[in-house]
């Protein structure tokens, strides 16, 4: 799989990383290593296989309905740039 | 052709819509998806967030059990196929109110699969709604845009709630058949308490996918299963209201229409009801971000299903609508229209059984579905809360029956009923408002109109339609308390028609 500067400039995107027009090239080159590594998996012979999505062969724990957390705005907003009357303050989002 | 499909006329020939719908309902539980921070409404901004809800770092979600049997009792009362392997996702985008920056949700592997809904028309015929599948995600958090002319204000009570994302195939044909698809679909979510069907809330609200075809294409996608036969969709962002939902499709498709029929073509994209123009319009703001790029969630292992506990939800399932329905018509006689409207909310129903017992159960339908529910609706409530007790409807029914009073009669009871004046019986004896039988009483008031009408007397005897007339004036001259039976019967002999 090739990843061309195009490429990189809409996964840079995607993830919201500012990324400058002289680095994608390089970056593209990066990743094609990155990616050429990887596919050395394909190699292995996974017919018959079913997907592996976790590593940890146990059920997935659930917790009883119950409320136990919450009730705290001031700690939950502490770390915001900027908060009013416990809600979180950005920047107008235009829709 | 289907006759339930609506032709829209255009310029360059006849065009058919094709609906198909996602419905997010709101799991009624008492804490998050995936975190122990409450849910409910009108608590205080980030009130009800944990630090799991606001995405700080090293917090892991931990599954509600609860909400994971809310989802399988919905798929069962969908008809629905339980998977009892399912996984969770990470669906990925950034808004400020979805601090994670990816929601979870479930991609390929949904907790339910492919259902049946069974959906009536509002002439009584019913058609099937297929349901693709069911999925657990997260519901994102709300922003507010109009506290400051510069910022948008969040609050993330909302974020990590619970929601069933339920995806119909295209079924629908019409504006109606859409907007009575949610209907049912909330009814039977009502009935199984897995969510409360507040759409005013936003606990209950619709994507609705709207695609234009010419006549004959929707016939042939749905035997090959081909998409390719129908026309490019639009999907309108979280539709609220029945109302809205039939207005934006109407809307949607007319567009569609005009852009073919000028040679354009519609480009698949997500759209924004707005109700106060009646028109959609195109939300671009997230078309370039509809690259989710999901893939599993590493913080969750899969959900595996024990099927003896599926078994054990099923067990715990109320009787649903359809059952109901049927059962209220073999088991009371009743029409398929008085069985539909009672079994609208389970409540009603109730009621409807608790007052019918040992009654003339279609006329107890009919003091129910008729006048107590438009009384209720006025008033804004419902039969859980009807001041009236079902025993005063059985009493006001059982007095027609024994004909203390007639039907005529039994409305104005009924009013005063409603009035709070007392139980029926009370309220007939009070006003004096006991049905004549007796016939020497109506007799004489037949009598003393002969007399006063000589003229009139004679001329029914060659037209009797003019019968009426002297049915009116008696009941008139015993404050419509006469037996109309009787009265007619009576007249009938002591004027000589037949």
């Amino acid at each position: 799989m090739a990843i061309d500067a195009a490429t990189v400039r809409k996964v840079a995107r995607l993830a919201r990383i500012a990324t400058p027009e002289e680095r994608l090239e390089p970056l593209a080159q990066e990743l094609n290593g990155i990616m050429t590594w990887i596919e050395q998996l394909a190699e292995v012979d996974t017919d018959g296989c079913e997907p592996l999505t976790s590593v940890v062969a146990a059920g997935l724990p659930l917790r009883e309905d119950v409320v136990t957390m919450g009730g705290d705005p001031a700690r939950v907003t502490s770390n915001a740039p900027k908060s009013i009357n416990n809600f979180f303050v950005v920047p107008k989002v235009v829709e | 052709m289907n006759e339930n499909t609506k032709v829209i006329k255009g310029r360059t020939g006849d065009w058919e819509m094709v609906l198909g719908l996602e419905v997010h309902a709101q799991v009624a539980s008492k804490s998050k998806l995936f975190s122990g921070a409450a849910v409910g409404f009108g608590a205080g901004p980030n009130e009800q967030v944990s630090l799991v809800d606001a995405a700080m770092p090293g917090m892991l979600p931990v599954l509600n059990r609860f909400c994971v049997e809310q989802a399988v009792k919905t798929g069962l009362g969908l008809r629905a196929q339980i998977n009892l392997k399912s996984r969770f996702d990470r669906k990925n985008y950034f808004y400020p109110d979805l601090p994670q920056g990816y929601q979870i949700s479930q991609f390929d592997q949904p907790i339910v699969g492919e259902g049946v809904v069974s959906v009536e028309r509002d002439d009584g015929t019913t058609f099937d709604v297929r349901i693709e599948r069911l999925h657990l995600e997260q519901d994102a958090g709300k922003s507010l845009h109009d506290q400051d002319p510069n910022a948008t204000y969040v609050d993330l009570n909302r974020a990590g709630t619970a929601l069933m994302e339920i995806v119909s195939k295209p079924d629908m044909r019409t504006s109606e058949e859409a907007a009575a698809y949610v209907k049912k679909l909330r009814t039977i979510l009502v009935y199984l308490g897995t969510c409360d069907g507040d759409m005013e809330k936003g606990n209950l609200r619709a994507d609705v996918n709207v695609s234009v075809c010419r006549p004959g294409d929707y016939e042939k996608f749905r035997a090959t299963g081909d998409f390719k036969h129908l026309g490019t969709r639009c999907e309108i962002k979280n539709v609220n209201s029945y109302r809205y939902i039939q207005q934006a499709i109407e809307y949607e498709a007319r567009r569609q229409i005009e852009i073919l029929e000028d040679g354009g073509k519609v480009d698949q994209e997500t759209r924004l009801f707005d109700p106060t123009k009646g028109e959609t319009r195109s939300m671009r703001s997230k078309e370039e971000a509809h690259d989710y790029r999901y893939f599993p969630d590493p913080d969750l292992l899969p959900l595996v299903l024990d099927p003896a506990w599926v078994k054990s939800i099923e067990e715990t399932l109320p009787e649903l609508p359809d059952a109901k329905k049927a059962r209220l018509q073999s088991q009371y006689g009743l029409s398929a229209y008085d069985a539909g409207v009672l079994i609208i909310d389970a409540d009603r129903a109730d009621y409807f059984e608790a007052a019918a017992k040992g009654r003339d159960a279609k006329l107890v339908a009919n003091w129910v579905t008729n006048e107590l529910l438009a009384k209720l609706s006025a008033a804004g409530t419902e039969f859980t809360n009807s001041p009236l007790p079902h025993t005063d409807i059985a009493q006001l029914v059982e007095l027609i029956e024994n004909g203390t009073i007639s039907s005529k009669i039994a409305k104005e009871v009924f009013e005063h009923m409603w009035a709070g004046e007392g139980r029926p019986a009370e309220i007939v004896e009070k006003r004096g408002l006991v049905q004549i039988n007796d016939t020497g009483a109506i007799e004489k008031a037949i009598d003393d109109l002969i007399a006063g009408n000589p003229d009139k007397a004679e001329a029914v005897k060659d037209k009797p339609q003019a019968l009426g007339w002297f049915v009116g004036q008696v009941m008139k001259a015993t404050g419509g308390k006469a037996n109309p039976g009787t009265v007619n019967e009576l007249l009938r002999k002591k004027l000589g028609v037949e």
